[in-house]
């Protein structure tokens, strides 16, 4: 009986051995350790030894079972790994195919840099105005110190809806009527919107265009917090290396008006073409608002002063993006608005 | 303003200082220079040549063989095509070696055989713009006066030895329109004097008065009329000299007693007239306003029609011209005239302004008019070109002015304390610093208990208030040397409004939904301006719209979006999804003003999902849109508050078109693009849709409170009907809703199907309920009672359940 056993338990280890799937193995454990099996069959055939030996006879029986026993689990745990590797070498993929496009879609060039520029001003304190882009003659050139028959008047041709009522041509009008709103208190604000001037529409005029404009009215408001503030600005949309300098200008709604000029984000200041040479570029027009305006927007200029700046979002979108035609922002090409999603900086 | 350097050195010293470093100053002080042109770059050996014989070539009909003296011991040979190239001719010869304009080299040739040792030059050909060469020799080459000598540089004679600069002026600076402006400028600048021009001159015995008799009718527009009369005058070319300023100035040269006055214009930016007095035939001259339906021949040979607010210079009985604007031709000076009435006089900017524009007349004279001339030079101008005529044109100035004088010449006075100034600047600028800067602006001034009063020169009309004199301070102290500050203020939170917020939030939904920003144009056509409009109103036209296309103001944003999406799609782009933020125009609202309303629409075309190389791309449809505004709707907190009811628009499908509802009220549109409009733009599929943004922006929501999160679990029980296709989902889940009790948490369609195996006209549609209880645990039991009282009022109502 000893003999059998012997050749049973090898037996079975060769039929685990050889087993090359888990079904085969399963079969194999069915064979010699179910229930109809021949170690079951062994230890059934116990009662017919004698007393003493089955003892001695039981535990070979279970050793020889435990042997097969851990042999087949070993075996089964390879062949489920190796089963499991096939299937998961069977499933990988090509990781350099391209992803799943995920569909959005961005701002208008403009609004980025509105945004940009409005942003700043809010850290800096200041408040969002809008106003109507139809408005009355009055805002947009009476109460800017531009009256009727001003020589001023010629650089802004306008469209008329009637002698009163035109298409804005600049956003100071929200500069007058927030004036007058705000009844005599100081306040900062910022003016985004769209404007509209008798142009034909070439690479560098539109028809309709954008502006965005600043004022700040308070008791002694003075012209270096004008140019503080703009040389913050200055740095922080182009650069903190930037300068910039002012140079006398002429508008009629303030006094003194100056322009100002950054020092070239291109070259630096040595010259190139973005700076036509001269190391400087021409960003905006400011001054000290005009003591006419004050007075029509209810404030006293012997109390109150006040600065105002303006600028072109579209001419700071060219310089910045180094966009040649001005019409690319009205003509709304994806290939265009597509390019400006990404983030700077 | 061209200002000839040369020119300017008669008034200034501004020897020692580079061109380009006194534009540079310029600039930064108060003008801007906009260019800086040295008149003599790339000329080289260009020389006076004397034209011994001419006579033509044999081989060339156009051709001529020119023995020039060019100041060597021979004479050179010169071929010249110029048709008016003669012996006897002072000419300009660019000698072999030379260099013109656009880096042309002159070398030795050979023209048709005959050597030619040079050429004889056109002033174009010497870099002069052909608008300012001389009339007689606009075709042709330019003869030089016969006291030229041969071999002579001819650039110092031609006034090419010069630097010209561009001066760029804003409105105010209107003083600087002249020399004598530039120079009293240039002179605050460098710290210099000015030196004036010579007006001194003999006169006759004889008065003008004698001759001329003088009557302004129209003193407001008119008040200061002064009249020289010259008379023995030899009307014949200007000096060399004089032409060569005249042509740096942009101004061509006519004849000497032009030039004169032109040249005492570009002087003293004081325009002048001369009469042929001769011609003027009656020995007076009477200012007074047109008279209705009145005509004129201006110099220029065109009729013009006049109206009763024009003012003319007549001679008392016909117009001889048009006061400030331009010379009649009844009266224009001519070779044979002899003797000349200059006028020199003081017309108001506002009439001169309207009566240009009105003419469609702008000239150097009416663009200074206009601006308003130094009521003090006015009458010196007039002596100045008196004197210039007898000087060079051999005239006798007969004695006196004839006068008609009623201007107000005082000076502003314009008091202001270096306190303020310095306050308005924030900084310190020393009170010696400060009248030191007044005293090189040569601004009369007194210091008044520490406090500047000033007499601001009359030529400087853009002086009157304390401002002015902050920036003139300013300006010559130099803007650099202001502090770097930030406005100290009551601190006032900045910040957006919620509305500003939530537009924002607004923009970033719908680029995070796929759409990209456009921006369109306000103006459209008037037939475009209403399409697709939510709400129409009257049109809001411009008085004179540049073209028809942008005439009116737009009552909807959905044209120009789709005019972008046909832009697009035209260029390859098939799948395309635009939107816009902006506002539509609704005419005559409050004051006047049409109503202005903030709208947001978009318009979406070809691939909308999918789309990569694992295939699945489905085409845009209404359902993709109306997702997109459901998604907005969620965005803003309103939900629960829109509602969707089929539409129709003209230009959109009947079928597939639906308004948005905000409590009831119709607040926008959502619509695939009508068949005929999609074909008319060569468009596939096509849905847009348009929101009153304002109107959903401006709804208040409720506070943001959380729900608890259900502690115990939730039943779904679907439900599959068969319906006529007529019925419209939402009926259904009104009907279910109203059945299902408080325990119905969410309804969601989850399958429609309308195909081949469905009866004819009958659609199949399933809903997946959610029921929850957020208290406890829900029974079979109770779901199962809700879920049958549902499917029995579903029945009633004509449903079929599917199992």
């Amino acid at each position: 009986m000893e003999q059998q056993l012997q050749q049973l338990k090898d037996e079975a280890l060769q039929a685990i051995a050889s087993a090359t799937d888990v079904k085969s193995l399963n079969d194999v454990r069915v064979k010699y350790l179910g229930k109809k099996g021949p170690i079951t069959d062994l230890l059934k055939g116990m009662g017919k030894l004698p007393a003493e030996e089955r003892p001695k006879m039981g535990a070979l029986v279970n050793e020889v079972r435990g042997e097969v026993t851990a042999k087949l689990e070993s075996r089964m745990e390879a062949l489920e790994e190796e089963a499991v590797a096939k299937k998961l070498d069977a499933e990988s993929i090509d990781v350099t195919l391209p992803g799943t496009p995920v569909k959005v879609g961005n701002h208008h060039p403009l609004t980025r840099i509105i945004e940009e520029i409005e942003d700043f001003f809010i850290s800096m304190g200041y408040e969002v105005a809008e106003g109507p882009e139809v408005e009355k003659d009055y805002y947009n050139f009476e109460a800017l110190n531009l009256p009727k028959g001003h020589p001023a008047r010629d650089m802004q041709d306008s469209f008329y809806i009637t002698e009163d009522i035109l298409l804005r041509t600049h956003t100071s009008p929200v500069q007058a009527r927030t004036m007058e709103a705000k009844e005599g208190k100081p306040f900062k604000i910022i003016c985004p919107g769209k404007v509209y001037r008798r142009d034909n529409d070439d690479a560098t005029h539109s028809h309709q265009f954008t502006q965005i404009e600043g004022l700040v009215v308070g008791e002694n408001i003075r012209m270096s917090d004008l140019k503080g503030t703009l040389d913050r600005f200055a740095k922080k949309m182009f650069g903190e290396e930037r300068e910039i300098r002012l140079r006398p200008s002429y508008f009629p709604f303030t006094e003194p008006s100056v322009e100002m000029d950054i020092s070239c984000f291109k070259c630096g200041g040595s010259g190139c073409n973005v700076c036509k040479k001269t190391g400087w570029i021409e960003i905006l027009g400011a001054g000290m608002v005009h003591p006419n305006v004050l007075r029509m927007g209810g404030y006293d200029p012997d109390v109150h002063s006040g600065f105002a700046f303006g600028m072109g979002p579209e001419r700071i979108a060219m310089l910045k993006y180094g966009i040649e035609d001005i019409r690319h922002f009205y003509t709304d090409d994806l290939r265009f608005i597509g390019q400006f999603r990404r983030t700077e900086g | 303003m061209k200002v000839s350097l040369n020119w300017l050195s008669d008034y200034v010293d501004i020897e020692g200082v580079e061109p380009a470093e006194l534009a540079e100053k310029i600039t930064r002080s108060g003008i801007e220079v906009d260019a800086v042109d040295d008149r003599s770059e790339g000329l080289k050996n260009i020389v006076v040549g004397h034209v011994l014989e001419c006579s033509q070539h044999p081989q060339a009909d156009k051709l001529n063989i020119c023995r020039v003296d060019v100041g060597e011991e021979e004479p050179s040979q010169i071929i010249c095509g110029a048709p008016n190239v003669a012996a006897g001719q002072k000419v300009v010869v660019a000698r072999p070696g030379a260099r013109l304009p656009g880096g042309v080299k002159i070398k030795k040739a050979k023209l048709r055989g005959e050597e030619s040792h040079g050429m004889i030059c056109s002033l174009q050909e010497l870099g002069f713009d052909g608008k300012v060469v001389p009339k007689a020799y606009a075709s042709g080459i330019y003869v030089l006066p016969e006291d030229a000598r041969p071999g002579e540089d001819a650039l110092s004679l031609l006034g090419l030895d010069d630097t010209v600069l561009e001066l760029d002026l804003t409105p105010n600076r209107s003083d600087a329109l002249s020399m004598l402006g530039a120079a009293y400028e240039t002179a605050a600048i460098l710290s210099k004097d000015v030196k004036l021009p010579e007006t001194a001159h003999e006169e006759a015995a004889e008065p003008a008065s004698g001759h001329l008799k003088l009557r302004v009718d129209a003193p407001e527009a008119n008040p200061l009329y002064a009249a020289k009369v010259v008379r023995n005058v030899k009307v014949g070319e200007s000096p060399e000299w004089l032409k060569a300023r005249l042509m740096a100035a942009g101004v061509r040269p006519l004849n000497n007693i032009v030039d004169i006055t032109n040249y005492v214009l570009m002087e003293y930016g004081q325009p002048l007239h001369a009469f042929d007095y001769d011609r003027l035939g009656t020995g007076e001259i009477v200012v007074r306003h047109a008279a209705e339906g009145e005509v004129i021949e201006t110099l220029d040979g065109s009729e013009r029609k006049l109206e009763p607010h024009h003012l003319l210079i007549t001679n008392g009985r016909k117009p001889v011209a048009i006061a400030g604007v331009m010379g009649g031709a009844n009266s224009e000076v001519h070779d044979g005239t002899t003797t000349v009435v200059i006028e020199a006089a003081y017309f108001s900017p506002a009439s001169v302004r309207k009566t240009s524009r009105e003419l469609g007349l702008r000239s150097d004279a009416s663009t200074r008019f206009e601006k308003g001339v130094d009521p003090n030079r006015v009458i010196e101008a007039g002596e100045r070109a008196a004197a210039l005529m007898a000087d060079l044109a051999g005239g006798e100035v007969l004695a006196g002015t004839v006068l008609f004088d009623e201007l107000d010449k005082e000076p502003k006075r314009v008091t202001v304390s270096p306190d303020f100034i310095n306050e308005r600047l924030g900084m310190k600028i020393p009170f010696e610093e400060m009248e030191e800067i007044l005293r090189r602006l040569q601004f009369p001034y007194e210091a008044v208990n520490g406090q500047f009063v000033i007499d601001a020169p009359t030529r400087r009309v853009d002086i009157s208030i304390p401002e002015d004199i902050v920036e003139e301070i300013a300006r010559l102290y130099g803007y650099d040397e202001i502090p770097a500050t930030l406005p100290v203020t009551e601190s006032i939170p900045g910040g957006l409004t919620p509305y500003q917020k939530k537009r924002r939030t607004v923009r970033r939904y719908l680029e995070g939904a796929g759409l990209y920003q456009s921006i369109t144009y306000s103006l459209t056509s008037e037939p475009e301006s209403q399409k697709f409009a939510l709400e129409t109103a009257p049109v809001t036209r411009l008085l004179m719209p540049m073209s028809e296309e942008r005439s009116t103001l737009r009552q909807s944003l959905l044209p120009h979006i789709l005019d972008a999406v046909t832009y697009n799609t035209a260029r390859q782009t098939s799948s395309v999804a635009l939107y816009e933020v902006g506002a539509v125009f609704l005419g005559e609202g409050a004051d006047g003003l049409p109503t202005e309303i903030e709208h947001a629409a978009g318009a979406i075309t070809g691939e909308w999902s999918g789309g990569g190389w694992q295939g699945g791309q489905k085409p845009a449809d209404f359902f993709a849109v109306k997702g997109i505004v459901e998604g907005l709707a969620a965005e803003l907190g309103l939900s629960d508050k829109l509602s969707y009811r089929k539409a129709e628009m003209e230009g959109l499908h009947p079928g597939r078109t639906a308004d948005v509802l905000l409590d009831g009220e119709r607040v926008g549109i959502i619509g695939q693009l009508h068949p005929s409009e999609q074909k008319a733009r060569d468009l596939k599929e096509t849905i847009v849709f348009e929101l009153n943004l304002q109107r959903l922006l401006m709804e208040e929501t409720e506070a943001l409170l959380y729900t608890p999160v259900p502690k115990f679990p939730s039943i779904s029980r679907d439900i599959a009907l068969i319906v006529p296709k007529a019925v419209q989902a939402a009926t259904l889940k009104s009907t279910i809703r109203a059945n299902a009790g408080n325990m119905l948490k969410e309804i969601r369609v989850f399958d429609v199907y309308e195909g081949d195996r469905m009866e004819e006209g009958m659609k199949s549609i399933a809903f997946s309920l959610t029921y929850l209880d957020p208290e406890r645990t829900l029974t079979d039991e109770e779901v199962s009672e809700a879920h049958n009282r549902i499917l029995a009022a579903l029945e009633a109502e004509g449903a079929e359940i599917r199992n």
